[in-house]
C-alpha cells in the first residue's frame, strides 16, 4: 500500500440559496487502497476535530448500486474511471501531488442542497409519470407462463441496471435526462409485461422530462461516457422510436 | 405482559388459509378512512406501501435517502428463493419450509416459516408481472441457481443485482400509487420516535433531514420496515445509513425486542484492509457454487497461492462436510474460516482471510461461462482490491451482514404495541438463529405484498376510523423530547468524532459478541459499553446546527441508540447459554466444534421488555413448539 497527498478543491455551499465557492484543502496522506469516499471521510474526520463543518455528501451503499453518491471530479461526473461510481473509485487511480476539483452534479432540474448534496427528486417524478407496469398485488399469472427469450431478458436487464444516480444529466451539455428515461422505457418495452403500456409510458415520461426543465438530447453521447453502469445510448434510439410511434400512431394523448 | 403469538390452529398447511378466512375485513368504503404510516421504503416498506394503497388505505411512506429507490435492499446481490420446483429437482413448499427452519437451527416459529414458503411462489409471479428481468434460460424459462443450506436449485436471480431489480419493481409499484395520490412519499425524513396514545401506536415524530424541522404525523396504524441493525458493529456489509433507531425507540415505547444477539456473519466478504475503512463489501454467496474455499495446509505458509501445490492445500469445507462442501450454511462457513485463521493458516497481509478459488471451475466450464455468471462480482472485487479473480483466487473473510433478531411480532406481524406492525429485517420472525441465503428478499416481499395487506385489517377493524390529528399532547410531548435530545447532542462539544466512538463500540461488539461468544468476554463487554456510552455523552463533537442538513448529527443520533442497544445484545447473548445457528457460545460445542443446541432449556424466543432507564429489561419467553419437524442436530456432513 502506498500513500499519496493531494490538493482538494471542494465546492462548499451552506444551503440552496446561499452562495457557494471552491475551498482548498490539503488531503494529508491518503492510502491508495482507499475509496474516494473514504478519502472524504478522512478529510471530514479532520475537519470535525478542528471544529469545522465537514463536507456534506450523499452516499449509502458504497457498493456502486444505490445511486446515492456522486460528484463531479475534475470535470467528470463520478470521476475519471470508466463505469465506476464515486464510491467505487479508488485512490490508486490518482497520483501524488494531483489537484482534484470536486463539485456537485449541476443541472437546471437539480438543486444544490448543501456542498455536494443535490436534490434529484426530478428523477423520481419521471418514474411517477409512467415508469411502471400497472399491475396490482395478487393474481399475477405463473411466472413461467410467458416465456421470454433470453436475449430480450438480457437486454431488458442491461437497461434496468440504471442506478438513477443522475450522472448522465450532469454530464450532458443540455442537462437532458434522455438516457435515464430511455433506460426505463427500454427496460419495460423489451418485456411482454411492459408492452401494453409502452406508448403511453414513452409519451408521459418524455412530457414530464420536458416539463421538469431537463434539456433536449442533441446526441453528445456524454451521458453514456459518464454512466457508471454502462447504459448504452442505443436505448435513446429505442426511446425515440417508441416516442414517434406513440405520437404518430397511437390514440393516447 | 403476556406474549400471544396468535398462531392459528389447525394443520400447518391450512393455517394461513384459515387465518385469512377468519381475518376481519375492512370494507372498501371504510379503507379510505384509514391512514397508515409506513416507515422505510426497502423491499418490505415499498411493497407494503404499494399493496396497502392499492387496497384503498391512505399511506404515508418515509425514508432516509433522497429517493425510496435507494434503500439498503438495493444492494442484495445473489437472489431470492421460492418453492416453484421449476427444476423438477424435488423442491416443494414443505422442503423450503424445512430447509429454512433447519437453517435457522430450530429457533423460528413453524407457522410463520411455513407461510413464508407458501407465499414465496406468489412473489416470483408478482415480480415477473411488474417487469423484473430475472435471468432466463435459452428457451425463455426462468433460470435458477443454488444457495447455501439447500440441495435444490430454487434461487431466482437477476445477474448479481437481484435486490436492485426487486426493489425497483416494488419502487415502481410505489411510484404508481404516488401518482394516484394514494401514497404520500416523504424522503429524507428520519423517524425519531413513536407516538403512543391510549396504549396504541398513533403516529411518529420525524426530522426533516434537509431543514432540521421536527414534524409530527398521525395515523391509525404504524408499520416499521426500517431494516436491520448490523451497523452496531460499525463495520458491516450494511449500507452506511442502516440503523436501529426506529426499532429502538419503539422498544423504549413498549415494543418487545426478540433475540437481539442473533447476528449473521457472512462468510464471503472482502477482508478488512485499513483502519480508515468505513464499511465492508459482500461478495455474493452464489460464488460458492463454483468457487472452492481453501487455505495452505501448513500454518505460516506465506507463498503466493499459485506456488502452493495441490497437495499442500486444505479444502477444509469439502473435507469436513462432504455432502454440502462449499455450500454449507453461512454460520458454519464463517466459523470454519475463523478457525483456520486462528490456527495460523490465514492468508493475505493481515492473515485474516481465506482463498475462494475459481480455477477448477474455469478449467471445467471455460472462462467465458464463469465470467458470464460472476463477471460483475469479479469486477467489483477488482475495483476494490486491484486483483482479478479470473487469474488468482479471491481473498475473503467473514463480516457482519444480517440481523435475525428484531422487534417481536405475532402471526399478524403486530408488535406488543397495538397498532405497531413490523416487517422485513426489522422483525425477528422467520430466520431463527441463522438466515439462509436468498431468504431475506423473500421475507421482505412476503411481509409487504402478501401478509400485511391481510393482517392489518384484523387490527383496523377493531378501532374507530375517526380522523387523526396531531393536536394530542402526546405528539407535542414526543416532539419536545426529540428536540431536547438533539440540543443535548449539539451542546456536548467534546473532542471525539461520532465515528471514532462508533468504531470503539464496534470493536467491543466484534470481539465479544461476534462469531464466537463466551461468558467472560460478554461480561467484560457489559462493563465496556456503558463506559463508551458515557464518553459519548461527555466527549462527542458535532459541528453545525440542528436547523440544517447535518450528517454528523444524523449519525450521532443513530450511534447514541446503538450504544444503548448493544448492551441488550450482550445481555441476550449472555442469557442464551446454548449455541444455536450463528450464536456460538464457546461453552456449548459438540466434540467436532459445531454449535450444540440445548433444546431442553432454550427452545424459545428470548423476548425483552423495556422497564425504564435505570432498570434491567424484563425477560420473557415465547416457547417454540415443533409439531411438524423434529429438531435435530444440524449436520451438513
Ligand atoms: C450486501 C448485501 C447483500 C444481500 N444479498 C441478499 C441476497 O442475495 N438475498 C437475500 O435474500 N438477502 C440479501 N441480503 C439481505 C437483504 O438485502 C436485506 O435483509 C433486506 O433487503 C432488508 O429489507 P428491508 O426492507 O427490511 O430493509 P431495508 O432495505 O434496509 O430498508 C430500510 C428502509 O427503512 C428506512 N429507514 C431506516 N431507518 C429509518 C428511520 N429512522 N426513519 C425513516 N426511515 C428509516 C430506510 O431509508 C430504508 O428505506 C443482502 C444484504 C446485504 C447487506
Ligand atoms: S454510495 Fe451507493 S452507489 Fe455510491
Amino acid at each position: 500500500m502506498s500513500k499519496i497527498e493531494l490538493t482538494l478543491k471542494i465546492w462548499r455551499q451552506a444551503k440552496s440559496d446561499a452562495p457557494g465557492r471552491l475551498q482548498t484543502y490539503a488531503s494529508g496522506p491518503i492510502s491508495t487502497d482507499m475509496s474516494f469516499l473514504e478519502m472524504l471521510d478522512v478529510l471530514n474526520e479532520r475537519l470535525t476535530r478542528e471544529g469545522e463543518e465537514p463536507v456534506a455528501f450523499d452516499h449509502d451503499c458504497r457498493e456502486g448500486i444505490c445511486g446515492m453518491c456522486g460528484a463531479v471530479v475534475n470535470g467528470h461526473p463520478h470521476g475519471p474511471e470508466k463505469e465506476t461510481t464515486l464510491c467505487q473509485l479508488h485512490m490508486r487511480h490518482f497520483k501524488d501531488g494531483d489537484t482534484l476539483v470536486i463539485e456537485p452534479f449541476r443541472a437546471k432540474a437539480y438543486k444544490i442542497e448543501k456542498d455536494l448534496v443535490v436534490d434529484r427528486s426530478s428523477l423520481d417524478k419521471m418514474i411517477i409519470s409512467g415508469g411502471f407496469v400497472s399491475v396490482n398485488t395478487g393474481g399475477a399469472p405463473d411466472a413461467n407462463g410467458i416465456p421470454i427469450p433470453q436475449k430480450n431478458a438480457e437486454e431488458a436487464m442491461d437497461a434496468a441496471a440504471c442506478i438513477g444516480c443522475g450522472a448522465c444529466v450532469a454530464a450532458c451539455p443540455n442537462a437532458s435526462a434522455m438516457l435515464f428515461v430511455a433506460a426505463k422505457v427500454s427496460h419495460l418495452a423489451l418485456l411482454p409485461q411492459g408492452q401494453p403500456e409502452q406508448a403511453r409510458r414513452a409519451l408521459d415520461m418524455v412530457r414530464e422530462m420536458d416539463a421538469l426543465g431537463f434539456g433536449n438530447c442533441s446526441n453528445e453521447r456524454e451521458c453514456e461516457a459518464a454512466c457508471p453502469k454502462g447504459i448504452s445510448i442505443r436505448n435513446i434510439a429505442r426511446l425515440n422510436r417508441e416516442f414517434l410511434k406513440a405520437a404518430i400512431f397511437s390514440d393516447e394523448d | 405482559m403476556k406474549l400471544d403469538p396468535k398462531v392459528p390452529g389447525g394443520p400447518l398447511a391450512e393455517k394461513w388459509d384459515k387465518h385469512r378466512f377468519d381475518s376481519k375485513l375492512v370494507n372498501p368504503a371504510n379503507k379510505r378512512k384509514f391512514d397508515i404510516i409506513v416507515v422505510g421504503a426497502g423491499l418490505a416498506g415499498a411493497s407494503a406501501s404499494a399493496s396497502l394503497a392499492e387496497l384503498g388505505y391512505n399511506v404515508k411512506t418515509f425514508c432516509l435517502q433522497d429517493s425510496p429507490r435507494r434503500a439498503h435492499s438495493i444492494a442484495a446481490q445473489g437472489g431470492i428463493n421460492a418453492a416453484k420446483n421449476y427444476q423438477n429437482d424435488g423442491d416443494s413448499i414443505f422442503r423450503l419450509f424445512y430447509d429454512t427452519i433447519k437453517g435457522g437451527d430450530f429457533r423460528a416459529r413453524e407457522a410463520n416459516v411455513y407461510r413464508l414458503a407458501q407465499v414465496s411462489n406468489n412473489i416470483i409471479d408478482q415480480c415477473v408481472a411488474q417487469g423484473v428481468p430475472f435471468a432466463r434460460e435459452y428457451g425463455g424459462q426462468l433460470a435458477n441457481r443454488s444457495f447455501g443450506g439447500a440441495q435444490v436449485s430454487r434461487t431466482f436471480y437477476a445477474r448479481g443485482q437481484t435486490g436492485q431489480q426487486l426493489l425497483l419493481g416494488a419502487y415502481s409499484a410505489l411510484m404508481r400509487q404516488v401518482k394516484k395520490g394514494k401514497v404520500e412519499m416523504l424522503s429524507r425524513r428520519e423517524m425519531l420516535d413513536l407516538v403512543i396514545i391510549d396504549g396504541q401506536a398513533r403516529g411518529i415524530v420525524t426530522r426533516n433531514m434537509l431543514t432540521g424541522g421536527i414534524e409530527t404525523h398521525a395515523a391509525h396504524a404504524v408499520v416499521l420496515a426500517t431494516g436491520g441493525y448490523g451497523n452496531a458493529y460499525f463495520l458491516s456489509t450494511n449500507a452506511m445509513g442502516s440503523n436501529v433507531t426506529a426499532a429502538w425507540r419503539a422498544y423504549k415505547k413498549g415494543a418487545c425486542f426478540a433475540n437481539p444477539c442473533f447476528v449473521q456473519i457472512h462468510p464471503t466478504c472482502i477482508p478488512v484492509h485499513g483502519s480508515y475503512q468505513s464499511k465492508l463489501t459482500l461478495m455474493s454467496e452464489s460464488l460458492r457454487n463454483d468457487g472452492r474455499v481453501w487455505v495452505p495446509k501448513n500454518p505460516g505458509d506465506t507463498r503466493p497461492p499459485a506456488e502452493i501445490p495441490e497437495a499442500e492445500r486444505d479444502y477444509y469445507l469439502e473435507n469436513k462436510y462432504p455432502s454440502f462442501g462449499n455450500l454449507v450454511p453461512r454460520d458454519v462457513a464463517s466459523r470454519n474460516a475463523k478457525e483456520q485463521c486462528d490456527l495460523g493458516k490465514g492468508v493475505g497481509s493481515t492473515r485474516l482471510a481465506v482463498y475462494l478459488d475459481f480455477s477448477e471451475a474455469i478449467n471445467r466450464d471455460g472462462a467465458s461461462v464463469i465470467f458470464q455468471k460472476y463477471g460483475n462480482l469479479f469486477h467489483m472485487y477488482e475495483k476494490i482490491t486491484a486483483a482479478n479473480p479470473m487469474h488468482e483466487p479471491m481473498m475473503i473473510f467473514p463480516a457482519v451482514h444480517y440481523t435475525m433478531g428484531g422487534l417481536w411480532v405475532d402471526y399478524n406481524l403486530m408488535s406488543t404495541i397495538p397498532g405497531l406492525f413490523v416487517l422485513g429485517e426489522a422483525n425477528f420472525s422467520d430466520h431463527g438463529a441463522n438466515r439462509l441465503g436468498a431468504s431475506a428478499l423473500m421475507q421482505g416481499l412476503a411481509d409487504g405484498y402478501f401478509i400485511i395487506p391481510y393482517t392489518i385489517g384484523n387490527y383496523l377493524a377493531t378501532i374507530s376510523s375517526k380522523p387523526n390529528d396531531t393536536g394530542h399532547q402526546a405528539f407535542r410531548q414526543t416532539a419536545d423530547d426529540a428536540t431536547e435530545k438533539i440540543s443535548k447532542l449539539l451542546s456536548i462539544k467534546g473532542k471525539k468524532t461520532v465515528d471514532e466512538i462508533h468504531r470503539e463500540l464496534g470493536l467491543v461488539m466484534w470481539d465479544a459478541c461476534g462469531m464466537a461468544r463466551n461468558e467472560e468476554g460478554l461480561q467484560k463487554a457489559l462493563d465496556k459499553i456503558p463506559a463508551i456510552r458515557d464518553e459519548f455523552w461527555q466527549n462527542v463533537t458535532i459541528p453545525g446546527s440542528g436547523q440544517e442538513l447535518n450528517q454528523s448529527l444524523e449519525r450521532a443520533g443513530r450511534v447514541a441508540d446503538f450504544l444503548e442497544f448493544a448492551e441488550l445484545m450482550v445481555v441476550d447473548a449472555l442469557s442464551r447459554k446454548e449455541s444455536c445457528g450463528c450464536h456460538l457460545r464457546e461453552e456449548s460445542q459438540t466434540e467436532e466444534n459445531e454449535a450444540k443446541r440445548d433444546d431442553a432449556n432454550y427452545s424459545h424466543v428470548s423476548v425483552w421488555e423495556y422497564k425504564g432507564k435505570d432498570s434491567s429489561p424484563e425477560f420473557h419467553k415465547e416457547p417454540l413448539i415443533f409439531e411438524n419437524v423434529q429438531p435435530s442436530q444440524r449436520s451438513y456432513k
